[in-house]
């Protein structure tokens, strides 16, 4: 199993999301930048990566009851819904992401506390995911 | 910036909506003759068209403007196309408007139109890693009900709104739509129809998300000169056209991305986008919310349009259930919203939908508005959103 895209999150017991932190301003964004900052007043064009802090609170939060389109690609035959959740991180942005297998929109609340995890996408790739904290 | 000249509308014309299946220059040829005969002016004194692009119709498609003009048949006209998503009609208005103001310009033709699939909007066939519109439904299968979703998600847990109010809207724009012959969905809906309609992305029903659709709509300008020429001067006026872009950093969750800009170095703003579109656009028009008699705003959902009373400044953040409780936003109320029945009534035909809200609204301000009419309204406001940072607000009045 590897990241779904390599480099935009981290893998292992304590996985986290990899931004990048301007090298002129501090900007940090997700999913990072590589060539131009997006802070208007930066012209900077060296980034570091950072880790994203691992927990956040729900911003906002649905499901898809219907199956998404493709390039969705549903994980069973029949179609099983899940819940997504925006999260607002310490760092100031939010980040939208499925909610951790097992859980539903009822496990969580606008401005509840939840916990990047890495779960597989599919049989080789593997996504981040919220997960509610209890 | 200051106010701007207003600019005559000369002519306005619409294919009714639906689900025709046939191509979309027959829906933009449609209105295009209608607008023109709206007008009273002839295709041979039409000297620019700009055409509303849509990703739908192949390379016919990407070159709107020329598609309708060679349609039409060529009369050596200049042409122009635009694409700005949702906000792709207003864009092109916005062409031809400054064509016009610059003095290059005395009759200029605009027209958007389209052909949709079934089902929910999709991003092109293809692997695009690098595309966030296919990334957000190749990582998360986060569709665009599902944006709306979280707006209407925050306002239940924010401002105490109900998925009753949200019917409410829909049972609202569904009355209000019963009369007009372009409107696509003509019924009665109940409250009880929408709650127990197939829950699409939670809290947001079938009922409470628009539809896609079939359509086309053409809008004439005319310059000052021309009007006067030919004693057109008594148009309803273009008064603004709003087509601002976001500011750093975008802080609120935003179609197609899946993460926001960082507030933490520079902080937000004063105004999220969508108020700064209603903001720039009564700047330029030089009059305030209180001066609206009618709006027409993107539906997309139901709860969007209680979303967009508020970035409109038609009241106060978090209360436009009070208005909508109040009857204020129905026709006969305070400030009828939607009164063509919106995109409820409409579905979304991409790049006609911003011209189809300017159409309504001069038929309303002209007082022709048959079954739907807001009585009395001098001034009229538009507002749409799409993706990647598009949006519009245009005013217009008597």
């Amino acid at each position: 199993m590897r990241p779904a895209i390599e480099g935009w999150f981290t893998t292992g017991d304590e996985p986290a999301l990899v931004g990048s932190r301007c090298g002129s301003c501090g900007h940090v964004a997700f999913p990072k930048e590589t060539v131009f900052c997006k802070n208007p007043a930066c012209s900077g064009d060296e980034f570091d990566d950072v880790e994203l802090s691992r927990r956040g609170r729900v911003w906002s939060y649905t499901d898809a009851q219907y199956q998404p389109p493709a390039p969705y690609v549903p994980r069973t035959d029949p179609y099983q819904p899940f819940a997504i959740a925006a999260v607002e991180l310490p760092e100031g942005l939010v980040v939208v992401g499925q909610v951790a297998d097992g859980f539903g929109t009822a496990d969580i609340k606008v401005g509840a506390e939840v916990e990047l995890v890495v779960e597989p996408l599919d049989d080789e790739l593997l996504i981040w995911r919220w997960r509610p904290i209890s | 910036m200051s106010t701007v000249a207003p600019v005559t509308i000369a002519g306005v014309g619409m294919h009714p909506w639906g689900k025709w299946g046939r191509p979309f220059v027959e829906y933009g040829v449609h209105a295009a003759r209608a607008a023109l005969a709206d007008a009273g002016i002839d295709w041979t004194d039409v000297d620019l068209v700009v055409g509303g692009e849509t990703v739908r119709g192949g390379y016919a498609g990407y070159v709107a403007g020329s598609t309708f003009a060679q349609a039409l048949g060529w009369n050596g006209a200049r042409v122009a196309t635009s694409y700005a998503a949702c906000a792709t009609g207003a864009q092109a208005l916005e062409t031809a408007r400054t064509r016009i103001l610059a003095g290059m310009s005395d009759v200029a033709l605009v027209v958007g139109a389209d052909t949709t699939p079934k089902g929910f909007l999709a991003p092109n066939a293809g692997e695009r890693w690098d595309d966030p519109d296919w990334l957000r439904f190749r990582l998360v299968g986060m569709t665009n009900p599902a944006y709306f979703a979280m707006y209407a998600r925050r306002r239940i847990d924010l401002y105490g709104a109900t998925p009753e109010d949200f019917a409410a809207v829909k049972v609202k724009n569904a009355k209000h739509g019963l009369a007009n012959p372009h409107a696509r969905y003509r019924k009665e809906v109940a409250v009880a129809d929408v709650i127990n309609s197939a829950v699409v992305a939670d809290p947001l029903h079938l009922l409470d998300i628009c539809a896609t659709s079939d359509g086309g709509a053409a809008v004439v300008l005319v310059s000052d000169g021309y009007a006067r020429e030919h004693g057109l001067t008594d148009g309803v006026k273009v008064r603004a056209i709003s087509t601002v872009t976001p500011t750093f950093p975008q802080t609120v969750l935003d179609m197609p991305y899946l993460s926001t800009e960082s507030s933490s170095v520079t902080p937000a703003g004063d105004a999220t986008f969508k108020e700064s579109l209603a903001r720039a656009a009564y700047e330029e028009a030089g009059i305030s919310p209180e001066d609206v008699d009618v709006a027409e705003v993107y539906d997309l959902s139901t709860a969007l349009e209680q979303d967009w009373i508020e970035d409109l400044g038609l009241c106060a953040r978090g209360e436009a259930e009070q208005l909508l409780r109040a009857g204020d936003t129905t026709i006969g109320g305070r400030v009828p919203v939607n009164p063509s029945g919106g995109l409820a009534c409409f579905g979304e035909a991409v790049p006609a939908q911003a011209l189809a809200q300017v159409c309504e609204l001069t038929w309303q301000l002209r007082g022709q508005a048959e079954g739907r009419q807001v009585e009395g309204a001098r001034v009229g406001i538009t507002a749409n959103q799409g993706l990647f940072g598009h949006g519009s607000s245009v005013v217009l009045s008597r």
